[in-house]
């Protein structure tokens, strides 16, 4: 495709089909890496009883076939280092290099975790502490809140101990409730997040504005509510100017807003949750502050809270002594406790504190500006094939629907296939729940107006295709290894296992 | 859509077939057809006692878990085990391979509190 | 402008002619006036260099060069090159979660290659493609022990790991179950406790191996008895030992977790870590996590892809198995590269050397007058010492000489202050562990 419109024909591009598995490389006798020799006396004299008593069926390969064998499979990814990425909701920006040679620092990475835990032992881990406490400071001012942990290892871990959070509150007032409502927009991790800290949720529908539904809303406040549930701008893209009548309505009767912040690219600077009546809030570090997803993980999910929930956060506590030197606190009675094992994903934390320290407050503000013209600019160009689920001002991502392509049985889902033969990682599709035919686009900030303009065009043909060639659609991706896997079958006969396939 | 003339049917679309005080509970053409090709039916234990309209099976596909009601109280005789290797059957033959459970009922009176054959038609209808 | 922000102001200009509207501010309307900021204080921007140095400046005041003999679960362990360096490519690095198999076999296949590996190290059938941490995995673990028995009472050992009890303390404090501890007796799992303990009322015994006073257990007297009962075993392992120790699988536990830190990744301050979870196959839909299977595509090629998916929060919400989403991919892969490049050999010298070092630190330990080693039990590479006075101070003054000396265990147990754990690595060799001892014998003045 791409390369007829150079004017010659290059061989499409082969990518190698299905490579082996790295058990099927191995050939017994080789080996990727040598340990040192034993350099003290003693046999492996560990007494049989305790001792394995099988071979390790592991593979036996070369540091090169290693190298090859997962190099390879690398290549077999879209990434943002090699690919416009707009999967709405997930904020896939540019992922600065530098934080990397930051987390990589000796300092950080070789750090034992315990050693503050010795006595007098922060004084050996102060450079540590300092970036978890700066990072606090850093979190509370861009959000709003009073203090942060940043403990939670991930955005639905952050959901979890904010829920938490919660539940400890109430039950120092004495508050007795149980419910939690969540707006059916949201993403599936609130729910489940509620549910496990021990709440029912009851769903409130969106209005035809793509807001919560405030008439239903208002049938359901009760001494019972625990908590409101919301991401803002929510995951229609869109922000509720009856942000503030919510949280009135959800604070008469003692119960708490809580801010799932997956989609705070689109505020920084232009408001803060702390300012429109958010009690909780986490923060997703690999999305805003520009982490990488590590194709799932690790991220992080630091929690914020407003001073009257300050002494049920986490143990411990980064805090600052008198000296100006810094300490961990475990003196927390109220404390919800130990979430995590230690004091978060550190690794990630640093870079991300790296990421706000370059930007700055002028850099984090240019950030959701150009964030929402581009998602701004991709709905105006995408709306005449494609209609907005809710037709206004979009925040940092847009949500449209493939529903219209339905009669000629084409779905969101064979659009998206198309977009992987052209180049592009294909938006969220199916989500959220409540669009039919869903397609979620977030350019983030870090997108150029041409690269934006190549993936429209894309689109547009694909929606084109769907008119003069649907077939075609339908048998996309052409170019990449696979094409639609078998899904039913992976779990019907489920095979999550090499070993226990070949029994 | 396909229902059966003497079956009976819940809003949640179940179906129920009664021979003496023998349930057969399954899920209707409409359930099966929104699923998608079934990949795992949960099964309801033999000898568990069950309450009517509460959750005592569920069946997922590739992208939806649903939760199955009983219709009708009383105990579980027997399950379909058919289903446990070839959840297919399910959307092959809602009706009759594809049944899920035999119940035996307790309270022959909440038949009444289900729809016949032509009440679930003109439900489906209602529900586009 | 900062150098992550691709378009101009000519740019932008067109941008908003296509929107239609005549400002930036014009896309922010619904945000009102009263919702603008009360404070946004933040340090002006700088420079990549000037941030790097400032970074650098604060990693230098952090005592990174200390020889550690401190372990606790979280090991000093040497990652070879290969790895690292596999993980800075950037296809692996800024891809997420593999919402589009097409697109991501390269992230799915590495998975399904870690949860084998993870399945092979410990015979068991199933594994997942990861969770947050040793820690967490091991209270999910419980829960999916509730939610399979539909028991809600916990049988917990004293040794396992205090961190980990305090993490499932805080967890299940606002759920009805029901946590019961076991004391450790002589640093080992207490049988008569454990067992009179179990019954049918029971969801899970929850055991650690080795524990956290580094003794080696098998526990397979304890899982015979939890199975007639009803009860399910779960154990919370440490990989590196797994190349000599028996596996959790063939005890007959019903779900293992574990720290996957040791397979290759930095300590960190902490994390990012590595939770992974195995279980039986009879199990897998209660597990949770994101899980790769096999399957082939249109044209009959094997491919890989995210599957029973129906267990998870985005189809299940408020019904699913956990409420997990993004894990530690990423890690995970790092752990696949790590036990790809040891191999069979090197995953079993590797434990040995471990073992061996340990052996040997204890016999030099023990030669130290008023130094007791306790042992009622072998111990892999970390064991218990009871010194002549409060390890804390020991342990205080063993840094002055550079070394991590071990982790002092009144913290957790109180009463044991004259205890401490010394964890002994491949990266200790013989000269570091006679330079420990003779620290010890001028500290201790003996």
């Amino acid at each position: 495709m791409e390369n007829k419109s150079k004017g010659f024909n290059i061989p499409e591009r082969k990518t190698d089909s299905v490579m082996d598995l790295v058990f099927e490389k191995s050939v017994p006798g080789r080996r990727g890496f040598r340990g040192p020799a034993p350099d003290v006396e003693g046999e492996c004299s560990l007494p049989q009883e305790y001792c394995r008593q099988t071979a390790l069926p592991f593979p036996e390969v070369t540091e090169l076939d290693c190298l090859r064998h997962f190099t390879g499979l690398s290549r077999k990814n879209f990434s943002v280092d090699t690919h416009f990425y707009p999967l709405g909701s997930c904020t896939m920006k540019y992922n600065p290099r530098f934080t990397e040679d930051c987390a990589k620092h000796p300092g950080f990475s070789q750090l034992h975790p315990l050693l503050p835990q010795l006595r007098q032992g922060e004084q050996y881990s102060q450079g540590a502490l300092q970036v978890l406490f700066d990072m606090d400071r850093l979190l509370s001012e861009i959000t709003g809140m009073d203090a942060f942990t940043l403990q939670p290892l991930a955005g639905a871990h952050g959901e979890l101990t904010g829920v938490m959070l919660i539940a400890a509150y109430h039950r120092a007032k004495g508050n007795d409730k149980k419910i939690i409502l969540i707006p059916d927009s949201a993403h599936g991790t609130n729910p489940a997040s509620a549910t496990i800290a021990g709440y029912e949720t009851v769903s409130i529908p969106t209005d035809d504005k793509g807001e919560m539904d405030m008439e239903i809303l208002e049938k359901n406040i009760n001494k019972d509510v625990a908590a409101v549930m919301l991401t803002c701008p929510n995951t229609l893209g869109l922000f509720n100017p009856g942000i503030d009548r919510i949280a009135g309505l959800v604070h008469a009767v003692d119960g708490l807003m809580y801010y799932d912040g997956a989609n705070l690219n689109a505020l920084l600077g232009r408001c803060r949750p702390g300012d429109l009546g958010f009690d909780v809030v986490h923060v997703n570090l690999h999305k805003t502050f520009s982490t990488p997803h590590g194709g799932g993980g690790p991220g992080a999910g630091p929690v914020g809270v407003k001073k009257a929930l300050v002494p049920f956060l986490p143990v411990s506590r980064v805090i600052q002594t008198k000296d100006g030197t810094f300490a961990l606190d475990y003196d927390a009675p109220e404390s919800i406790g130990y979430i995590a094992s230690f004091y978060g994903n550190f690794g990630v934390i640093v870079k991300a504190y790296a990421y706000i320290l370059l930007l700055g407050r002028r850099g984090l503000m240019e950030t959701s500006d150009h964030a929402v013209v581009n998602a701004n600019y991709m709905l105006s160009r995408l709306k005449d094939v494609l209609p907005p689920a809710f037709d206004r001002a979009c925040m940092h991502e847009c949500v449209l629907t493939a529903k219209t392509l339905l009669a000629r049985d084409v779905h969101a889902l064979d659009l998206a296939k198309y977009l992987i033969d052209r180049g592009f990682h294909p938006p969220t599709v199916y989500f959220p729940l409540i669009v039919k035919e869903a397609m979620m686009f977030e350019p983030t900030e870090c997108e150029s107006k041409e690269e934006m303009d190549r993936f429209i065009q894309a689109l547009r043909d694909g929606v084109g295709l769907s008119a003069s060639n649907p077939q075609v659609l339908k048998e996309c991706p052409f170019t990449m290894p696979i094409s639609r896997p078998d899904e039913v079958r992976a779990a019907r006969d489920l095979n999550a296992n090499f070993f226990q396939s070949c029994v | 859509m396909e229902v059966m003339e003497h079956y009976h049917y819940t809003k949640e679309h179940e179906w129920v077939y009664l021979e003496d005080t023998i349930a057969t509970v399954g899920i209707t053409e409409y359930a099966q057809s929104s699923m998608g090709e079934v990949t795992f039916v949960e099964l309801p234990a033999v000898n568990a006692e069950v309450e009517q309209f509460e959750q005592f099976a569920s069946v997922e596909s590739v992208k939806a878990a649903s939760d199955i009601y009983c219709p009708m109280s009383g105990t579980v005789v027997e399950v379909n085990t058919e289903l446990e290797e070839d959840p297919e059957l399910l959307n092959k033959d809602c009706y009759e391979a594809g049944w899920i459970a035999k119940i035996e009922i307790s309270s022959p009176e909440e038949l009444s509190k289900l729809m016949t054959a032509e009440e679930y038609e003109n439900y489906l209808e209602s529900i586009g | 402008m900062n150098p992550y922000i691709a378009n101009t102001a000519d740019d932008m200009r067109a941008m908003l002619q296509s929107i239609g509207v005549r400002s930036v501010d014009d896309l922010f309307s619904d945000i009102k006036e009263e919702f603008r900021p009360r404070s946004f204080n933040l340090p002006e921007g700088r420079s990549e260099q000037e941030v790097v140095s400032e970074l650098d400046r604060l990693a230098r005041k952090n005592a990174y060069a200390l020889k550690l003999f401190i372990g606790g679960g979280y090991y000093d362990h040497y990652i070879p090159a290969a790895v690292t360096a596999l993980m800075s490519r950037g296809e692996f690095l800024t891809a997420y979660t593999p919402y589009q198999p097409e697109c991501s076999q390269g992230t799915l296949q590495a998975l399904y290659e870690f949860q084998s590996l993870i399945c092979a190290l410990t015979r068991m059938e199933i594994a997942n493609a990861s969770l947050y941490d040793g820690g967490t995995a091991l209270y999910e673990a419980m829960m999916m022990a509730v939610r399979i028995t539909g028991k809600k009472r916990v049988v917990l050992d004293g040794g396992v790991s205090p961190i980990y009890r305090k993490i499932i303390r805080s967890y299940t404090n606002n759920l009805d179950i029901a946590l019961v501890e076991t004391p450790v007796v002589h640093g080992q799992a207490h049988r008569p406790d454990i067992k009179a303990l179990l019954n049918n009322g029971t969801a899970a015994v929850i055991l650690q191996n080795p524990n956290f006073f580094g003794a080696v257990d098998d526990f397979s007297d304890i899982v015979a008895m939890a199975g007639s009962l009803g009860v399910l075993t779960i154990a919370s392992v440490y990989p590196a030992s797994l190349g000599l120790l028996k596996p959790p699988g063939d005890m007959g536990v019903d779900i293992v977790t574990g720290e996957g830190q040791s397979l290759g990744l930095p300590l960190h301050f902490g994390g990012p870590y590595l939770g992974f979870m195995a279980t039986s196959k009879k199990y897998m839909r209660k597990m949770p996590g994101r899980i790769v299977g096999q399957t082939v595509d249109r044209q009959g090629r094997r491919c890989f892809v995210n599957t029973l998916q129906a267990r998870e929060q985005h189809i299940r919400r408020e019904k699913a198995t956990s409420n997990i989403c993004t894990n530690e991919a990423l890690c995970a892969i790092q752990a696949a590269v790590f036990m790809s490049l040891l191999g069979p050999e090197g995953m079993k010298e590797w434990a040995c050397l471990n073992f061996s070092k340990a052996e040997f630190a204890r016999k030099v330990l023990e030669q130290i007058p008023g130094v007791e080693v306790k042992r009622s039990a072998p111990t892999f590479n970390e064991f218990t010492v009871c010194l002549p006075k409060d390890a804390q101070d020991v342990v205080e003054a063993m840094i002055q000489k550079g070394f991590a000396a071990g982790f002092p265990l009144g913290r957790y147990y109180p009463g044991m202050d004259r205890y401490m754990i010394v964890a002994v690595t491949e990266k200790r060799t013989r000269q570091d562990i006679l330079q420990y001892a003779q620290a010890l014998r001028e500290v201790l003045g003996a």
